[in-house]
């Protein structure tokens, strides 16, 4: 039965309160562990036409007539437009229409950062529009630009209310401490650099609108597109086949789709608008950085007495502010937190979000303070994680659906045990350790997500819902779990997804969220299905439906009878067998999240400043695993993001004018094929028996959360260097073991002294 | 101007601007979109192609340059409508997610393989650390390598 519901919905750890009409989620839950097809390693069902280079993305997309579009953005980050000359781009060759700051909201007069766009020209090819919107004549009245993110605290420049937290009295638990640490730390702004830019087609036809894009979120476009263009959402068709990555940067239209729609609409033409790279580094999104002065306190026997943190997030010039804190108020079961988020308003580039957006920043600062405790205290830092277990939401004091951190930890323990022998790797300039942080987030999901199923007179069942596959295997992990539930080999399951005029809702592909929301709306539509089909068995073969079952493509008696599913289907020549199915409600009442440790072993020379990760061990749970193979594959990915934001990726900003001066993939740098150290990857696997009727959470994210404090941490077993900031450069790491030979001497001078 | 050249074992001709690229005409004008850009300027492999046999970034040729030249894209690879070892071997390693850089990726494994039948896990490195992958995280494209190797 449909019923009604107002409940939380979260995504990217950003909450709101909603009405959700769920169905109630009635089916069995499956046996823990590797299933017939589901739980397996099973490779890519659209792997060969992405070898093939047959895959067909946005950036490929060809109409006829089709016109391309080049955007001239503010050079300057805080300006205003005197006055802004369109003409000569008209007269340009190939120019078919130039659009400026009147006649587009996206298209603005007063930029706000560097990249803002302020008009946008379409030609019959790109260069064309390119070299007609270098002809645009701008005067400007360049402004002073808010660059610094504690200056914009001091401003009170914010994009939303400071956020307060306190439970407990920190102030007491402070004073109750035998040892207090304090540290400030710092996270760099970087980019998410998806191979293929960020891109749309508009395409007007009749009286609607087809949107081809490179996107994370089908019915947000169409949902906001239909808001812009003043169109009921039904005449936005939104299509999106494959798209080249996306990590929480294409959940939104951005300035590109209206500006290819408005273009379209003046020449009656299909218009691509498409990101250059050098724009992808620009205004395409970011990871914002922050700066965290956080302060932890014990008692001797390692009990936290109080966490305290104040959080400024550089959101950037719009966007919005990512919880930062959250980590620090729900890793530990700590009785007296206080934490204080400043959103601060900047000239610069908004922000979007990114894998886990203030998770990883949050998790890099907490874990390393709390090794920095650990430290002063004498305990051993997975000993001093697991006093201070939470063992429920201490935000609000809810049960957890699960959660198996403990375990993780425990399988933690051999990787950990070899921290001697690690160290004893050690020789001349090259120092060895290790180090470990813990992983906590959401990746719950939750409704409303809905699939349908057809399965034909062949035996085939074809799985259609408008989701998108951002590139996580989303075909194949929805084909899997059909396969399952209608117990019919995998290869006889074809997953139409894409398309927004071709199927029914379905959730976004961000905060982890695929598995959890669309595969279980996706079982419920296979059982649905299986119901009928054994009902039909029942009477073609008079029996009774409870002794009957389908396995192996094959109907099967409890008796032993068996025959062909197509015996059955083949009944329908041209008839279907539909199957529905719909995401059921969240647990009532409990707190559904995500959990993990990692280890890393690192080597730093401390007379060069070069750190080189040498192994990273990943134990994560995420409930249910769909397909083992994706699973590792999604694991790796992160840590090798997780490296790169710890190393070596870095946005630079020109501090006096806050132009971006890392815009091509040279400067901006990514981690190669050849800065891949050795990954295991455990995941726990234990079903979650709470949620939903699959148990499965969401593992996009949770790999990127804990590396970089998991590197720090290795680097300070090394070298006894606490690093503050990220990325960690050889600037980074030679001013941290300065720093603590300074602090040994110190402390040696003390020694003698007395 | 007016070019011929050899696309995939097939003559073809193409109406290219003197300064355009190898790979704009590719995607543009003969309709072989496998080949992948992402940036424009040989910073990510994602346009490697064959040309004359050699490794290069198609975005870094003139179009012109390639007049009378033999190119084989991704497109290009399976050859008698069967799979190249290079995508199956990707495919069935689990080194493709998005996809985005996997044309450029088994261009650059098969060129490698072609000159070194058991490349070490250096010449891996080596040969592949000018291909960008922003999702995989090169794990499994290890894999792939060292399993394509093994059936060739
Ligand atoms: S597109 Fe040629 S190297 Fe990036
Ligand atoms: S698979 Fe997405 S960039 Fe490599």
């Amino acid at each position: 039965m449909a019923r009604l519901i107002r409940t939380e919905k979260e995504v990217e750890g950003r909450y709101e309160e909603v009405w959700i009409v769920v169905d109630e989620d009635a089916l069995d839950r499956w046996p823990a562990g590797p299933l017939t097809t589901v739980g397996q390693r099973v490779p890519r069902v659209d792997g060969l036409a992405r070898a093939r280079g047959q895959a067909l993305f946005t950036a490929d997309l060809q109409l006829p007539g089709m016109l391309h579009t080049a955007v001239l953005r503010s050079p300057y980050a805080r300006a205003r437009v005197i006055s802004i000359d369109l003409e000569p781009a008209r007269s340009a060759f190939g120019v078919r229409a130039v659009i400026g700051p009147a006649d587009l909201d996206q298209l603005t007069d007063e930029p706000g950062y560097v990249g803002h766009a302020v008009a946008a020209v379409a030609a019959d090819t790109f260069g064309q529009a390119q070299a007609a919107a270098e002809r645009i004549v701008v005067e400007w009245d360049v402004l002073e630009p808010l660059l610094d993110a504690d200056e914009a605290v001091r401003q009170e420049s914010f994009v939303s209310d400071v956020a307060n937290y306190e439970r407990g009295d920190f102030e007491r638990g402070l004073g109750g401490a035998d040892v207090v640490v304090e540290a400030e730390y710092r996270t760099q702004v970087v980019v998410h650099n998806s191979l293929e830019t960020h891109q749309a087609v508009c395409h007007w036809e009749d009286d609607g609108i087809t949107i081809y894009i490179s996107t994370q979120y089908i019915w947000g476009i169409r949902a906001s597109m239909a808001d812009h263009l003043g169109l009921p959402p039904d005449k936005v068709r939104v299509i999106c086949h494959a798209m080249g990555g996306g990590f929480g940067a294409k959940n939104s239209p951005g300035d590109y789709t209206p500006i290819a729609a408005e273009l379209a609409k003046r020449t009656a033409r299909p218009v691509r608008c498409a990101l250059t790279r050098r724009e992808e580094n620009v205004a395409a999104g970011n990871r914002n950085a922050t700066i965290q002065r956080l302060t932890a306190a014990a008692t001797t026997d390692g009990t936290l007495v109080a966490l305290g943190g104040d959080f400024v997030n550089a959101v950037g010039y719009s966007g919005w502010s990512a919880t930062t804190e959250g980590p620090m108020k729900m890793l530990y079961a700590c009785d007296n937190v206080r934490t204080t988020q400043y959103p601060a308003k900047l000239n610069l580039p908004p922000m979007a979000a990114f894998r886990a957006p203030g998770f990883v920043e949050g998790t890099f600062g907490l874990e390393c303070l709390l090794d920095e405790l650990a430290v002063k205290l004498g305990i051993d830092p997975l000993e001093l994680r697991r006093m201070n277990y939470a063992d429920s939401d201490r935000t609000d004091d809810r049960p957890f659906s699960s959660k198996n951190l403990a375990e993780c930890y425990r399988r933690a323990e051999p990787h950990w045990a070899k921290r001697d022998e690690v160290r004893a790797r050690s020789r001349g300039p090259w120092k060895h350790g290790i180090g470990l942080a813990s992983q906590i987030w959401y990746g719950g999901g939750g409704p409303p997500s809905y699939a349908w199923i057809r399965v034909g007179s062949d035996g085939r069942a074809q799985v259609v819902t408008a989701m998108q596959d951002i590139g996580t295997g989303t075909r194949t992990a929805m084909a899997q779990i059909a396969a399952e539930e209608l117990g019919i080999p995998l290869d006889h399951v074809q997953v139409s997804l894409g398309d927004s005029a071709r199927g029914p809702f379905a959730s976004i592909s961000a905060g982890s969220s695929t598995v959890p929301s669309m595969g279980p709306a996706v079982r419920s539509a296979a059982a649905d299905a299986k119901r009928q089909i054994i009902e039909i068995a029942a009477q073609r073969f008079h029996l009774e439906e409870r002794v009957l079952d389908l396995r192996d493509g094959q109907i099967v008696s409890t008796d032993g009878g068996s025959w062909p599913l197509t015996e059955v289907t083949g009944l329908l020549e041209s008839g279907q067998i539909l199957g529905q199915g719909a995401r059921g409600p969240n647990p009532a009442g409990m707190q559904v999240l995500t959990f993990g440790v990692q280890v890393a072993e690192v080597a730093v020379d401390v007379e060069t400043g070069e750190v080189r990760v040498d192994k990273i061990v990943a134990i994560h749970d995420v409930g249910r695993v769909i397909n083992a193979l994706g699973a590792e594959s999604q694991v790796e990915g992160g840590i090798i993001q997780g490296i790169g934001h710890t190393l070596s990726e870095e946005r630079i900003d020109d501090p006096a004018t806050g132009s971006i001066l890392s815009r091509t993939l040279d400067a901006y740098r990514m981690p190669t094929i050849a800065d891949v150290p050795e990954i295991v990857s455990e995941l726990v696997d234990i079903p979650d028996e709470h949620l939903t009727n699959l148990g499965s959470k969401g593992l996009g994210e949770p790999p990127i959360i804990p590396v970089a404090a998991a590197i720090a941490n290795a680097i300070r077993d090394a070298t006894g260097a606490e690093i503050r900031s990220l990325p960690i450069t050889r600037e980074e790491m030679l001013r941290a073991l300065r720093e603590a030979e300074a602090r040994e001497k110190e402390r040696r001078g003390a020694a003698a002294a007395v | 101007m007016r070019i011929e050249l050899s696309v995939n074992g097939e003559p073809c001709e193409a109406d290219v601007w003197e300064g355009e690229s190898l790979l704009y005409a590719l995607r543009e004008r003969l309709g072989l979109p496998g080949s992948k850009n992402a940036c424009e300027q040989g910073e990510c492999g994602s346009c490697s192609v064959l040309l004359d046999g050699k490794l290069v970034c198609a975005c870094l040729v003139l179009a012109a340059q390639a007049e009378g030249h033999e190119i084989v894209t991704v497109e290009g690879l399976a050859e008698d409508g069967r799979l190249h070892k290079v995508q199956e071997a990707f495919v069935a390693a689990g080194a493709v997610q998005c996809g985005f850089c996997t044309p450029g990726l088994v261009v650059a494994t098969a060129d490698l393989l072609a000159r070194n039948v058991y490349p070490s896990d250096d010449d891996i490195r080596e040969a592949l650390s000018g291909n960008l992958c922003r999702c995989t995280g090169y794990a499994k494209i290890f894999d792939a390598v060292r399993m394509a190797a093994a059936s060739l």
